[in-house]
């Protein structure tokens, strides 16, 4: 694999500045709590990036979107975000984002979270949330493994790969998160990698508007762990790893996109589909039977 | 406040404890209900799942009892008082997210109908065995409210007490029936919506950029709550946080955090304390119950007045957090304490402890199952007054 260096001698000329340069998205920031906690060249930053300005472009009021986060580096990116956010606990942060919703039907609200998170303890929650169309959008940041508990191999590591608890190699099927998103009953699928940001903005901005159940998988370097162990360099050179070997491929089966190890990642738009979400689906089916007897849930004033 | 009238069904009904308690949550204002089928609670949810969509509710039923807990929390935290149902199995599973709950202060009722256990026990067949687990099931330190009702009537009339606890203390609190109250059909009043008294969710007010989720001030109050949505932008998280709810990670935000847990708990324990006191003044020993077997003791309580035995009662209705004090003074003036519940020894311990060797604790236990002889009661009232 091509290891990016730095020239021996920049022509760039960084010019001086009198003032702390300023985050450009600073008010989506709490800029209080940084430094942040993730590493050098970690591929979550850049995922938080692409929400942020994907939350831009969607045109919805940022006072109306929440968003919560599991446990884990990646659960982590609630904690950052200037905006009604919540860190709930680990594999939980669907139901927890079920009831927000539900809570507060003015709300469109977001997970970010990991693939341990979502895929692993957080399972069960995510495939009902999919089959009941529950107007929430997970962006499930994969990489690999469970960073925060030091690298450990999970559902979406991939044959082969060397984790903490796979020291000879993980061994096990991993999941493939579109397929599973999608035939459970997701209305809309797609995946990016950590590369893609201008893909990934725009998907979030998709998803965020979206009625239903929408799901992003954005693949990430964990360079500290998952890319240590393997070899794999740093986060750079994974992301030139993404750029030599990921295909978009939109409207690909969802069947046929399985990840193998440092293999061709296909990713792309899978599934855009139209289908009446959990909330708007039970107000219509209850008034129907109900008549005016029934009295729709609207919150609290 | 006044109870809303949309959700007050007034009248006398025939009902049991379950349905009464469903009932007792429409009144105190929940409009929010996650939960999972479990015997003996699975008619609480019915009956809230037949009666929401008439009085403007969201009843959902999750995959099961782990996300029921996280969806009532994340509900609470969009507006609405929540509550979620269950059975032993399921409060086991509810353990984790009750702590979250507990770290932010979140108000919310769960109900545990107790069958007996361990593990899957007797789903059909009482118990009071969950009362520890109730307090303390969830790792790490704090306290929470825990109210055992006696009764179908008192399943309405302590669901409301529970929510009023709830908000006023920003805590979740455990409504723990047993099956038998659960599944006892009497007769419940229902008065009318302006003789019930509610408290609602107390919502900030002042400037958003002064808003802070917590108060560990030590000063008592309770922080207001606010409901996402509203442009406050706050930061909500389970890990160890200061008073704007960032995290905090070092032994001082610990000790600021959870002692805040604790105290407004522990220290408020007489404001919250319910409980039925029956001839104590000249009581020589004193029988102290709660739920279904404070109806038991009844019996046997009468029949040692009958034989001339100085015999008091005190019933909790408050089992958490525990009247240590009011025990502690009772115990210098009583011979013996005598404890029957529906398990091998859970209540009676906390007597034991604040009884402190200046009284004598007689346990009545029952593995469960069914209800105590009141004989066996009234053997061991025998042996106290000794
Ligand atoms: C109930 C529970 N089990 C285990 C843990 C420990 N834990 C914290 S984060 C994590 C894995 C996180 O992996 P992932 O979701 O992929 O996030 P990443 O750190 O890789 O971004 C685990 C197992 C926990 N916090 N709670
Ligand atoms: S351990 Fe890995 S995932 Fe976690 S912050 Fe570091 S690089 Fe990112
Ligand atoms: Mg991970």
């Amino acid at each position: 694999m091509n290891k990016i260096t730095a020239p021996a001698t920049s022509t760039l000329k960084v010019p001086e500045s009198p003032e702390p340069l300023e985050h450009p998205m600073k008010d989506y920031l709490r800029t209080e709590r940084f430094p942040h906690i993730w590493c050098s060249t970690c591929g979550i930053g850049t995922v938080l990036t692409a929400f942020i300005a994907g939350l831009q472009k969607s045109g919805l009021d940022r006072d109306k979107v929440a968003v919560v986060s599991g446990i884990g580096c990646s659960g982590r990116a609630a904690g950052y975000l200037r905006l009604d956010s919540f860190h709930s606990t680990h594999g939980r942060a669907i139901p927890f984002a079920t009831g927000l919703a539900l809570g507060n039907p003015e709300l469109k609200v977001a997970i970010i979270s990991g693939d341990g998170d979502i895929a692993a303890i957080g399972g069960n929650h995510f495939i009902h949330a999919a089959r009941r169309n529950m107007n929430l959008t997970v962006i499930c940041i994969n990489n690999f493994n469970y960073a925060m508990t030091g690298g450990q191999a999970g559902p979406t590591t991939p044959q082969e790969a060397n984790a903490s608890t796979a020291p000879y190699g993980a061994y096990e099927y991993p999941f493939n998160l579109p397929y599973l998103a999608e035939s459970c009953g997701a209305v809309y699928v797609a995946r990016w990698t950590s590369l893609h940001v201008r893909r990934a903005t725009k998907a979030i901005a998709e998803a965020l508007v979206k009625p239903g159940f929408s799901f992003i998988e954005v693949i990430a370097p964990c360079p500290t762990l998952y890319a240590r162990r393997n070899r794999l360099g740093t986060g750079l050179d994974l992301m030139r790893f993404y750029h030599d070997t990921a295909k978009i491929q939109h409207g690909a089966n969802t069947k046929d996109i399985d990840i193998e190890y440092q293999k061709e990642i296909i990713v792309g738009k899978f599934v855009d589909k139209d289908k009446t979400d959990f909330f708007t689906n039970r107000n219509s089916f209850l008034q129907n039977k109900l008549g005016d007897k029934y009295i729709p849930y609207k919150g609290t004033k | 406040m006044k109870a809303d009238p949309i959700g007050v069904a007034t009248g006398n009904h025939f009902i049991d404890g379950d349905h009464a308690c469903g009932e007792g949550a429409i009144a105190a204002g929940c409009r929010f209900l996650a939960g999972y089928p479990i015997t003996p609670s699975t008619e609480v949810a019915e009956r809230i799942a037949e009666r929401f969509p008439k009085v403007g509710g969201m009843f959902i039923q999750m995959e099961d009892e782990i996300a029921s807990m996280a969806a009532i929390i994340g509900a609470a935290w969009g507006g609405p008082k929540v509550m979620t149902v269950t059975s032993g199995p399921g409060f086991s599973l509810m353990m984790e997210n009750i702590g979250l709950a507990v770290m932010l202060e979140t108000p919310c009722v769960v109900v545990n109908v107790q069958r007996g256990g361990p593990s899957t026990g007797l789903p059909p067949l009482t118990a009071q065995a969950d009362m520890m687990q109730a307090r303390w099931g969830s790792h790490g330190d704090y306290e929470i409210i825990a109210l055992c009702p006696n009764s179908p009537q008192e399943c309405f009339d302590l669901t409301i007490t529970a929510f009023n606890l709830a908000e006023t203390w920003r805590v979740p609190v455990m409504f723990m029936m047993d099956e038998c109250v659960g599944h006892m059909t009497e007769k419940v009043v229902i008065p009318e919506a302006d003789q019930i008294e509610i408290v609602p969710r107390n919502f900030y007010k002042g400037k958003k950029e002064d808003y802070r989720p917590f108060n560990f001030s030590g000063s008592g109050e309770i922080a207001p709550m606010i409901k996402a949505g509203e442009g406050y932008n706050i930061h909500i998280t389970g890990l160890t946080h200061d008073e704007r709810g960032y995290p905090a990670l070092d032994a001082e935000a610990q000790d600021k955090n959870v002692r805040h847990l604790v105290d407004k708990i522990l220290k408020n324990e007489e404001k919250i304390r319910l409980l039925e006191e029956d001839q104590i003044d000249d009581a020589e020993v004193i029988v102290i119950s709660y739920g279904i077997t404070s109806r038991v003791s009844q019996k046997a309580v009468q029949d040692a007045r009958a034989a001339g035995i100085k015999v008091g009662t005190i019933r909790l209705i408050v089992v958490w957090p525990f009247p240590e004090k009011l025990i502690r003074k009772l115990a210098s003036k009583v011979k013996a304490f005598i404890v029957p519940e529906i398990n091998l020894g859970q209540i009676s311990l906390e007597v034991e402890r604040y009884a402190a060797g200046k009284a004598i604790t007689i346990h009545v236990p029952h593995a469960g199952g069914w209800v105590h002889d009141p004989n066996d009661i009234l053997k061991a009232i025998k042996k106290g007054v000794k």
